[in-house]
């Protein structure tokens, strides 16, 4: 973990209330696992506020560039719409527990919305390792399907679905989920998940792992106050106990769980 | 060279700041990001006999100018602190751990203070006694709002423990002075304040509270004049010396607590946000000393002038 002073390279409105903002962050990037995440101070905010914390849609450890994809949802996010290129925004991390970015069997990557962010930087490592991972993303509207293109590129097949149809399949991610799961279990291929989303998308995917005997790797998201395991703020239910989302997590094994 | 050293009752700090109880884990946390050498001591979060689950989610809420929390508490047990926690923490860090301490009984402080006493581990430097956590309703009272149940307690611990004993007040009493004499006759060594202050944040649209505990411990910066006068007021009421928190920072914040008769000082919620806040005010601190003519840190002890 560092604590880094970051120039910002690019910050754009993709659309629908989400943004990617970029920036030049090479100790980070040199550290950095797919779905750890970063706990930034946001500049327009009094110097007394909270930081935010931020999953890492990208890092490039030859460049140091670290790209973030949010959605603005509140007072945090809304003020860091206000960066521009050139300013200095200070970042600590990496921090918390990743993705492993080996897979046994077939990686079925699951997002929901802006939960795409980490698993772009996950599908690119698993790449790399000589997997294939196959991406699931829902959104209530084709709006809310998110860098599309990026994972195009990286070439990993993409099933979509929207609750009003307006891209992919009409309905709930998990239904071409489960039409994978059904073909790779009938042509006796294992499989292992990973998810990131709202907590209902979050909950289906981790049953779907425990239910096929299969691994799952369910990132938490609550609200965070250190993001280092310091105050107790980010509790996820677990068979441990309450555990910290922070350090603990954000990557959860799916049989641990509490829901 | 500014003399850093204080002695807080008979702990020996290299440095005259420390962690706020809570926001500092159990001192580990934070390698990386924060200079230890900065620090006189570390004090780690509240730990009691048994493990505590502490209070259901969403346990913070932010509001300008600080924070309010209801952690409640959670921790682990005193024998996994012992076992696991204290000798993690002396693999990796080099200054004294204050422990901090609570129970839902006078035994039950007694018990873990005796435990952690007779454990006889080098860095366990001394025991604070939390008697005014707002979040936990343990025992159907605060000790820290009633004087006689608090000089009970303390006394309890007092017998249970050798190590260096700090007594942490709560702020939302109509006098301190009181729970001051209270703990002095009880024989603690040290006092420290404030804790945090009750308070509360509503949702509006949801008319809801935003925290699931319904309220919680107001922190950081908000809360500083109003810490700054009860370290005021407990100083002139006795000789113990004073570990001041509440709202630090920067190091303006801090020398305001040392001239109003701190000993040493914690930083808290502001390492949240500014993990090098313990630095800026180790270096602003010395500055200032030798700015004012002063040789050591523990000459401005109540060094204000009225």
């Amino acid at each position: 973990m560092v604590d880094e002073t970051c120039k910002v390279l690019e910050h754009e409105d993709i659309g629908a209330g989400y943004r990617s903002l970029a920036l030049a962050a090479p100790a980070i990037c040199a550290e950095a696992q797919p779905g750890q995440f970063v706990h930034v101070k946001v500049p327009a905010l009094e110097p007394s506020a909270l930081r935010r914390p931020f999953s890492i849609f990208n890092a490039d450890a030859a460049s140091g560039r670290l790209e973030l994809l949010y959605k603005t949802v509140g007072r945090g996010t809304l003020a860091l719409n206000a960066v521009k290129p050139g300013d200095a925004v200070n970042v600590m991390g990496p921090l918390g527990h990743g993705f492993p970015t080996t897979c046994a069997g077939a990686p079925l990557l699951v997002g929901g919305g802006f939960g795409v962010a980490p698993l772009y930087f996950l599908a690119r490592m698993l790449k790399a390792s000589g997997a294939e991972p196959k991406l699931f993303v829902g959104g209530r509207t084709k709006a809310d399907l998110l860098a599309l293109d990026r994972f195009a590129e990286l070439g990993v097949e993409v099933f979509t679905a929207t609750n009003d149809g307006s891209a992919g399949v009409q309905g709930l991610v998990t239904d071409p989920l489960d039409d994978e799961m059904i073909r790779l279990k009938g042509e006796g291929k294992a499989f292992e998940l990973f998810a990131c989303g709202p907590d209902p998308m979050l909950k289906a995917v981790a049953l779907r792992a425990t239910g096929s005997g299969s691994k799952g790797w369910i990132s938490m998201d609550r609200h965070m106050i250190c993001g280092v395991g310091a105050c107790y703020a980010c509790i996820q239910k677990t068979v441990r106990g309450n555990s910290r989302c922070c350090i603990e997590g954000p990557i959860f094994r799916a049989e641990d769980l509490v829901w | 060279m500014i003399d850093m050293k204080v002695n807080l009752g008979g702990l020996e700090m290299a440095t005259p700041i420390t962690t706020a109880s809570g926001t500092f884990g159990y001192g580990t946390e934070y390698i990386g990001a924060v200079d230890y050498a900065k620090l006189g001591a570390v004090t780690a979060k509240g730990i009691r006999v048994e493990p505590w689950p502490g209070n259901p989610m969403p346990r913070h809420a932010e509001v300008y100018g600080g924070l309010v929390n209801a952690i409640g508490l959670q921790g682990t047990g005193v024998e996994h602190f012992l076992d696991v926690t204290v000798p993690w923490y002396a693999d990796n860090v080099k200054v004294p751990m204050i422990v901090n301490i609570w129970g839902g009984s006078v035994d039950a402080y007694a018990e873990v203070a005796r435990r952690l006493t007779d454990a006889h581990h080098p860095s366990v430097g001394a025991i604070e006694m939390n008697v005014s956590c707002p979040n936990v309703k343990a025992g159907g009272h605060t000790f820290g709002q009633d004087p006689k149940v608090l000089a009970e307690v303390v006394s309890a611990v007092r017998r249970a423990t050798t190590l260096p004993l700090i007594v942490k007040l709560a702020p939302n009493v109509p006098s301190i002075v009181p729970y001051v004499k209270a703990c002095e006759d009880a024989g603690a060594d040290a006092l420290s304040m404030i804790n945090t202050i009750p308070a509360m944040v509503i949702d509006i649209e949801k008319r809801r509270p935003l925290i699931a505990n319904k309220t919680g411990g107001l922190s950081g910066r908000g809360i500083h004049p109003a810490a700054v006068k009860l370290v005021y007021d407990a100083h002139n009421a006795t000789k113990l010396p004073i570990l001041a928190m509440g709202g630090i920072y920067e190091a303006k914040d801090a020398i305001e607590f040392f001239l109003a008769g701190a000993t040493a000082v914690a930083v808290g919620t502001a390492t949240f946000t500014n993990p090098n806040v313990v630095s800026e005010v180790y270096d602003g601190l010395a500055d200032y000393c030798g700015r004012h003519g002063f040789a050591a840190v523990r000459d401005l002890t109540g060094a204000l002038e009225v």
